[in-house]
């Protein structure tokens, strides 16, 4: 297995080559920068294109155009950038087309800082720009998994032929580590008879979501909402650490979600029961990783990188049963394990002094 | 009996559903006919705006995509680049193309990007009932300019043909009206000239086509030819604005 050393943003624009992708659309912005970067010098020599777009407007409807044609397209940014996309996200995923679009957190609001931030959960997981749609949301913690989920990302955005976000921060963005850069599997062959690519030999196809008809646009609406519930039926994905036994849990993602990790362990060596469940895909929320423990659990700690935006997911999943409470931190600042343990002893000190 | 005139292979039968006097028909007639005679209605995909123009989509018989308002140019600039080998234009009103997607309309000409855009001005913005657009002459009265443009207030309108055709991508642009028979032929060879440019991967193409509204004006058909002739024909620089050493030899 090749093995390569590359930033964390380096990664996706490797992965997103060896998926496949043959048009990238993209405006520079810190810290997402290094992704446009890389697919310039080395996208071109695969047979690649890349374009820098006038602006963050232009790069996601050129994308919308790619993606008509069937092509697999990417594009990436950061937080203010990705706002500006969402006019284009909308159009996207309401003609269903397939397309990688990769946030790099900022801090915010505004301008905000290039510090690691999972400020914008909420813009990812909600739809993000107008109307009522939403986009399957992949959330990687390392290296590897910027590596892994960008070509998985493609893939679900071919089957289900909806925009799919990769989820990131700068902190992941700007690290350097190993990834086993794994060959893709052969993707499997996707239904293509809605493509616009010239009508030669086949009636005309449009590709629009213009309906002045109500009753057409109810039924449009139905069609999205029922591939929607799909989704969150078949691709919740998370990971579980040290959840067997737990007594309380930890939620986290992305950057947290690994620093979690070390929490979990070092609150064992005290002998705590603590758990983590880390979030894979932020939209569809892993509701389904709860389901075992909503009635054994005494108390869980969502650990974000914002003012609390992933816990109103948390506190549906577990349907409020047991108190769930917020460690964040903001404004590209990180929180150590040990300040995360001390929150949650501080928190559970009734109940963990039981344990 | 022989018929020796019917509607272009480039139209769908979908009836038009334009105001009556309005132009939109003349102008897609034209590039019908075009996309017919050079044999390319089956590698052809077009770009609908918002706007009038956004039924563009529905009266073509040729593949079409619709963009969100002001994006068709980068929509037609990511099916270009995806499919170098199909032709690609987009068709915009002057609200769509010179107002809100203006970035799009400088930066596809800087690029040179390989499509064709075809602009269709009639000075206002037709479909949300008439307001003011960059392209109102200065004194028309509009739904948003009720007393007249005032420059003052409003500043001057955009001549879009003469600021795109400033820019090295660009080595079509053509400034046209279809206000008379003479003219309408005149149209046709321009847009025809456009998309063979295109075809020929010379770079960007640019027509604008200066069209009436005469529910909007609140003027007949008839009168709203007289009044585009006279009002609009010596604002805008009409003709073939530049043409390349290379479309020339086209």
């Amino acid at each position: 297995m090749e093995k390569v050393l590359l930033k964390g943003n380096e990664i996706i624009g490797e992965a997103a080559i060896r998926s496949g992708c043959k048009v990238f659309f993209g405006y520079p912005i810190t810290p997402s920068t290094e992704v446009i970067e890389y697919l310039s010098k080395h996208f071109p020599k695969v047979g690649g294109t890349v374009v820098q777009a006038e602006d963050e407007i232009g790069a996601i409807n050129m994308c919308y155009g790619a993606a008509c044609t069937g092509t697999r397209v990417m594009t990436a940014s950061s937080s203010p950038g990705v706002s500006l996309k969402q006019e284009g996200i909308s159009y996207s995923a309401a003609v269903g087309l397939p397309m990688v679009i990769v946030n790099v957190n900022r801090c915010g609001p505004g301008l905000g800082g290039l510090g690691p931030a999972q400020s914008d959960y909420f813009q990812s997981t909600r739809g993000g720009g107008h109307g009522d749609y939403r986009t399957i949301v992949l959330a990687p913690s390392k290296a590897q998994e910027l590596y892994d989920y960008t070509m998985l990302a493609f893939d679900l955005a071919d089957k289900y032929r909806n925009p799919v976000i990769l989820h990131t921060d700068g902190f992941l963005g700007q690290t350097m580590e190993p990834v086993v850069v794994k060959e893709r599997p052969e993707a499997q062959i996707e239904d293509r008879d809605w493509v616009v690519d010239g009508a030669r030999g086949r009636k005309k196809r449009v590709l629009a979501s213009y309906s002045l008809t109500n009753e057409v646009g109810e039924a449009n609406n139905l069609k999205w909402e029922a591939k929607y519930k799909d989704i969150q039926e078949k691709e919740q994905m998370w990971e579980e650490f040290h959840t067997e036994d737990a007594e309380y849990l930890l939620v986290s993602y992305g950057t947290t979600g690994r620093i979690c990790k070390s929490t979990v362990l070092n609150a064992r060596k005290k002998g705590i029961k603590l758990g983590l469940i880390r979030p894979i895909t932020l939209w569809p929320f892993p509701e389904k990783a709860f389901i075992p423990y909503k009635d054994k659990i005494k108390g869980i700690v969502t650990v974000e990188l914002n003012t609390g935006q992933m816990i109103e997911d948390v506190k549906l999943s577990v349907e409020c049963k047991m108190p769930v409470h917020l460690y964040r931190r903001q404004g590209g600042m990180l929180p150590t394990e040990h300040e995360i343990l001390a929150y949650f002893e501080n928190t559970f000190k009734a109940t963990a002094e039981e344990v | 009996m022989e018929k020796v005139f019917g509607r272009s292979k480039g139209l769908t039968d979908v009836p038009f559903s334009f105001c009556p006097g309005c132009t939109h028909g003349t102008i897609m007639r034209l590039i019908a006919e075009v996309l017919e005679e050079l044999d390319i209605i089956e590698d052809t995909i077009g770009v609908s705006p918002v706007g009038c123009a956004g039924f563009s989509q529905d009266f073509f018989s040729c593949d079409f995509v619709g963009a969100a308002h002001g994006r068709a140019q980068a929509v037609g600039v990511g099916i270009k680049r995806s499919l170098p080998d199909r032709m690609v234009f987009t068709y915009q009103g002057d609200g769509d193309i010179a107002a809100i997607g203006t970035q799009h309309a400088i930066h596809t000409a800087a690029r040179g990007e390989k499509i064709t855009s075809i602009m269709v001005n009639n000075a206002i913005f037709g479909m949300t009932g008439g307001q003011m657009a960059p392209t109102t002459l200065e004194g028309m009265k509009t739904s948003t300019s009720p007393y007249g443009r005032d420059i003052s207030v409003n500043g001057y309108p955009i001549d879009l043909p003469r600021l795109i055709a400033n820019l090295d991508g660009a080595v079509y642009v053509a400034s046209v009206s279809v206000d008379s028979p003479k003219n309408i032929l005149q149209a046709k060879k321009a847009i025809k000239k456009a998309f063979m440019v295109q075809k020929a991967g010379l770079g960007f193409s640019f027509v604008s086509v200066l069209s009436t509204c005469p529910t909007n004006w609140g003027l007949t058909p008839v009168d709203s030819l007289k009044w585009l002739r006279e009002n609009m024909m010596p604002v805008y620089q009409m003709g073939e604005l530049k043409a390349t050493e290379e479309v020339k030899s086209l």
